[in-house]
């Protein structure tokens, strides 16, 4: 046991590694590359006077658009891995994702709302957050009404809730202009990091870091949910509190990230299993090595997003194009631990 | 240490379950509780456990009422060890194991050295160390009763409640399970198993709790309730309970049993 326990730690370790890597791979390409000098030189130079021997347009690109999107998509991709495998934990379902509470209709409705009223930017993002959280939070309470296995209940009423925000939505679409509003919208729910500039991050941040703290540190007990409410009670665990924080903080970081990304499926769901192969099924391991995993998937998906063609690629596609066959690998390999 | 249960009272909606229940048992004693199917056998369990609350009278864990201890307080005093089940995740052996002392840790943390230890003790004592790195999920039925049985052991509660420990076991591993559950009663050990197994219970039980229509039908010594007429109205059939080996032991059999035409 020790010697698996520290080759799970070097995982993670690796991966934290292989992050870092790939975040200053992803900066260095795009339409107008960049070499690590140039970037050592304006991240340097924001410490130390150094004489600018790069064009102003360069700093101006780096740290207004590359440098945020990679943040973004590094948060987006931690924040939808870490949901699920958190949702994954709370309803006792290896095939739940973040969108099981309809934080992603949720959001998609807002958006379509604020579209709608001729919004945009912060106005967009800021209406699908508040629709998200929303939406799961009629979720919570249709699912407490529910008679008979709490958790079954939260699951349909999320099925419920879920279907009938989309059907908002649809609604929304017919009467929006078709001209400007519809392919907006469309768009919008395709998922895409494109356009993401320093306010976006500084909005995600803060609901994600108010979820993502807890999640971490409570992830040892989150093994003990899975057993399900009368053998967690105990074993000294009050379940029903604790279900509700990872709820909660699992919701305000899917709901963070979809506002600032549009819908992008099968990160929560792919990712955690992957680390599950990895590092077994616990969540002391499996929560960091989701996470880091998370980041790292989404920022590589974004960086073919952005690069293999000359027009931009909805993130969101590309992830469900990549997701989906690799899912499917994943359920027909067997382990000892699944 | 002792756990006393006193005027219990349990009714779902307007249907009373349990009807006034008293007993009391103490260190090192070994209880099994007898009853038809639904008699609301897991019902007083869950009383005592705290996960349902009375409709009267309480349960006492050392004098102190099981209704006014949170979960983590009362994790110390009272463990329990649910039928062998197989979890949605496949745990390894070890984590399920170190899983029982988490009520010894803060709610941000998780097990530390001291915690690991206790597991890899546990671990020993059920002699099934050589399990730990296995799955939960593919070792077989009696290795996973014994596991769970660890993970009570690695909560440090003295007082263990099983549900049917022995059910879905083989004839060797129920013999095996339950020889080990005895011998924890030996370190002090209050131990509490439901069972539909008669002889089994007379065999390793210092009491015997019977339940018949949700009230107590009999109390007391196996010798006392392992008795024909008690049996008989326990499992409303006619049964002979047969004396073996000085009355070390006691088989329950159907009273028509000797006549092998009327098996049907």
């Amino acid at each position: 046991m020790k010697k698996a326990k520290l080759s799970y730690s070097l995982i993670i370790v690796l991966l934290f590694v292989a992050l870092i890597v790939v975040m200053i791979a992803s900066i260095t390409i795009g339409r107008y590359p960049m070499s690590i000098k140039e970037l050592a030189g304006i991240l340097g130079s924001k410490i130390v006077p150094i004489e600018p021997f790069w064009a102003s347009v360069q700093e101006s690109l780096l740290l207004n658009h590359r440098i945020p999107r990679i943040l973004l998509a590094c948060l987006v991709g931690c924040s939808l891995a870490t949901a699920g495998a958190s949702y994954q934990g709370v309803f006792q379902n290896p095939m739940a994702s973040p969108d099981i509470l309809g934080a992603s209709s949720g959001a998609g409705f807002g958006a379509a709302l604020a579209i709608l009223f001729g919004f945009d930017g912060s106005m967009v993002v800021t209406f699908a957050f508040i629709f998200s959280l929303l939406t799961v939070l009629v979720v919570i309470y249709t699912g407490n009404m529910a008679k008979g296995k709490r958790v079954l209940g939260l699951v349909l009423a999320g099925i419920m809730v879920g279907s009938l925000v989309s059907s908002g939505t649809s609604f929304i679409k017919m009467v929006a202009d078709p001209e400007d509003q519809l392919p907006a919208i469309t768009y919008w729910m395709m998922g895409s990091l494109n356009g993401t500039n320093p306010k976006d991050v500084s909005f995600a941040i803060i609901p994600m870091a108010i979820g993502l703290i807890p999640l971490f540190l409570l992830r040892w007990r989150i093994n003990i949910l899975t057993l399900g409410d009368e053998e967690a009670q105990t074993m000294g665990v009050n379940a029903k509190y604790l279900r509700f924080i990872v709820i909660l903080c699992a919701t305000l970081i899917t709901a963070a990230s979809v506002s600032v990304s549009g819908v992008i499926g099968w990160v929560g769901l792919v990712i955690p299993h992957l680390s599950r192969r990895m590092v077994g099924n616990n969540y002391k391991y499996l929560m960091p090595t989701s996470m880091l995993f998370g980041a790292i998937f989404l920022l590589l998906v974004d960086d073919i997003s952005r690069n293999l063609l000359t027009t931009e690629i909805p993130i969101g596609i590309l992830t469900s194009f990549i997701g989906a066959p690799f899912f499917i690998y994943l359920i027909s390999k067997d382990g000892e631990h699944n | 240490m002792s756990i006393k249960v006193a005027n219990l009272s349990f009714s779902y909606g307007t249907y009373e379950v349990l009807k006034n229940i008293n007993f009391e048992v103490e260190y090192g004693q070994f209880l099994s509780v007898l009853g038809p199917n639904g008699v609301g056998k897991s019902t007083l369990f869950r009383c005592m456990l705290g996960l349902l609350r009375p409709t009267f009278g309480n349960t006492f864990v050392e004098n102190k009422a099981v209704e006014t201890m949170n979960a983590a307080q009362l994790a110390k005093y009272i463990s329990y060890i649910p039928q062998s089940h197989n979890p949605v995740f496949n745990f390894s052996v070890f984590d399920m194991v170190l899983m029982g002392t988490t009520a010894q840790t803060k709610n941000f943390s998780a097990p530390g050295k001291i915690q690991n230890e206790q597991a890899e003790l546990a671990l020993e004592r059920l002699g099934i160390s050589h399990l730990k790195n296995r799955g939960y999920g593919n070792i077989s039925g009696g290795e996973r009763q014994l596991t769970l049985i660890a993970r009570a052991i690695a909560q440090q509660a003295k007082i263990l409640v099983m549900d049917e420990p022995s059910a879905n076991l083989d004839f060797g591993n129920k013999i095996r399970v339950m020889k080990t559950v005895h011998n924890l009663t030996q370190d002090g050990y209050i131990v509490i198993q439901s069972t539909h197994d008669p002889d089994q219970a007379y065999f390793y039980s210092d009491k015997i709790l019977a339940l018949y229509n949700g009230e107590v039908l009999g109390w007391g010594t196996p010798q006392e309730i392992i008795c024909d007429s008690l049996i008989s109205t326990l499992y409303d059939i006619n049964i002979d309970v047969c004396s073996m080996h000085n009355d070390n032991v006691r088989v329950c059999v159907p009273a028509d049993i000797k006549d092998k035409k009327r098996r049907t």
